[in-house]
């Protein structure tokens, strides 16, 4: 493959195909915003350092920050706007795990893979995970609460 | 935002790739290879890194294998630390990957890119300087495969267009007792104050440590192993032999690493010692 200023690639993003014209050096998280108008993954530190922007890639989590979007060719995207009242969205909201809601995408995105790959979470596997993100507003137990919340470990 | 335009190639054989950077090179561009693109895409955002294309690696199949073969565990450059890690077949090198950066991040981070990159620490590289390891390098005469020890000296020793294909780690001493401790200066994500990783094996402890001075760095294989000398005395000529690596920066000066080591190699030789 070999992609020169403007081109034209196809992204799966929330199980749909996508033609979007991308220049390579645009990131994931650009073109999601910019280009899908798909705001719900936010830019924050775009270093790789806060989570903010976490979307799935192929269901793990990734920085979009620090992907460019041709490199999602071939693989599936799922953004906050693809959860569609996924349990872990009821469960921020029953343990007040937001205030500003600036992190909680990134978060809701983390916490939604651990879910689907670690169901059985012990509480240092939870800690490896939702280290990956920064909240400036929460204590973090809110959040740690809502992803046990889901969890079939003996967090119920 | 990347603030300026380049293009991505996407080869999807050693052979291709090679002559990709080769062609850009002659038609005066400034091609790089491509692992996870964590360190490029970070620098480029700043402008702390001049290029105009970059060349994936990930679709070339020697760089994606991962698997223990014929007495070797054979990690391809473009694996990620998280693949590397759920996969355990080096429990060392696991538990070391799994400190670098955070776990999102360590789904892009590919191995090749760590070894590679121009941010010093370099932790991947710190269980293959001290195991019976060698890599495979593209060079201009087809792949080649060289000691670690020749290929990486605190940074990887590639000439222009060369990349690195795989690491091969022999089978013997993925499952040797280790020891791993990283230090960082406050947050457990952080790059090293000092991070050490050590191997016993039934003839000597090996150790690799980084954070303490501009590149990871092997420690005296010879003290540490010293019959006549006590564990004190050890630590002493240990922090004397590498004091003229240690650099003071905004983790630690060079007297808290010192001080910092020293506790370190402390609990590595009483670890060992309980393990006989
Ligand atoms: C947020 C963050 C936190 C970090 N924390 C740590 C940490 O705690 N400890 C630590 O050790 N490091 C840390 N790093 C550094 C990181 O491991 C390196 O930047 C590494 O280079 C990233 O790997 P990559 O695959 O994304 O590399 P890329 O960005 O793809 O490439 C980095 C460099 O390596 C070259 N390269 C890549 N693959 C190859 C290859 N196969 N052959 C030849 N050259 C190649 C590229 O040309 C480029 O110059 C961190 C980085 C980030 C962004
Ligand atoms: S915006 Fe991507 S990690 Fe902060
Ligand atoms: S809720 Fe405000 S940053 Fe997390």
């Amino acid at each position: 493959m070999h992609l020169s200023g403007n081109s034209i690639i196809v992204l799966n993003v929330n199980g749909e195909d996508k033609t979007v014209m991308v220049k390579p050096a645009y990131t994931l998280l650009h073109v999601l915003r910019e280009e899908l108008s798909l705001t719900g993954a936010k830019s924050g530190c775009e270093n790789g350092d806060c989570g903010a922007c976490t979307v799935l890639v192929d269901d793990m989590p990734v920085k979009s920050c620090l992907m460019l979007a041709v490199e999602a060719v071939g693989h599936r995207i799922t953004t906050v706007e693809g959860l569609k009242n996924a349990p872990i969205q009821d469960a921020f909201i029953k343990n007040w795990g937001f205030q500003c809601g600036y992190c909680t995408s990134g978060f809701l995105m983390v916490c939604h893979a651990l879910a689907m790959h670690k169901p059985d979470a012990d509480d240092p596997i939870i800690e490896e995970w939702l280290q990956s993100n920064l909240c400036r507003c929460t204590g973090y137990e809110e959040i740690e609460n809502a992803v046990k919340s889901i969890l079939s470990g003996n967090y119920k | 935002m990347i603030p300026f335009d380049f293009d991505y190639y996407k080869p999807e054989s050693m052979d291709e790739a090679f002559k990709c950077y080769q062609d850009l090179l002659i038609n005066n561009k400034k091609p790089l290879y491509y692992g996870g693109g964590t360190e490029i895409i970070s620098m480029a955002r700043v402008k702390g890194i001049v290029f105009d294309s970059v060349i994936d690696l990930k679709g070339i199949p020697e760089c994606s294998q991962l698997e223990v073969s014929g007495g070797k565990f054979r990690i391809g450059a473009a694996q990620t630390l998280t693949n590397i890690a759920e996969c355990n077949a080096y429990p060392l090198l696991s538990k070391t990957i799994k400190r670098i950066a955070d776990h999102t991040i360590q789904g892009k981070i590919t191995i090749g890119g760590n070894l590679a990159g121009t941010i010093k620490y370099r932790e991947a590289a710190l269980p293959l300087m001290i195991s019976d390891c060698s890599l495979q390098v593209m060079t201009q005469g087809g792949l080649a495969e060289l000691p670690f020890s020749k290929a990486f000296n605190g940074k990887l020793q590639l000439k222009k267009g060369e990349f690195l294909v795989s690491v091969l780690i022999e089978e013997n001493d993925l499952s040797l007792p280790y020891n791993h401790v990283k230090r960082t200066k406050q947050e457990k994500i952080d790059y090293p104050l000092i991070t050490m990783v050590a191997l016993k094996n039934e003839k000597a402890i090996k150790t690799a440590i980084t954070g303490y001075g501009d590149n990871p760095i092997i420690l005296s294989e010879r003290i540490i192993n010293h019959k006549l000398y006590n564990v004190e005395q050890k630590i002493n000529k240990i922090i004397n032999l590498a004091h003229s690596d240690c650099k003071g920066d905004l983790s630690g000066s060079r007297e808290y690493k010192e001080f910092v080591l020293e506790n370190m190699l402390q609990e590595m030789f009483s670890n060992f010692e309980k393990i006989g």
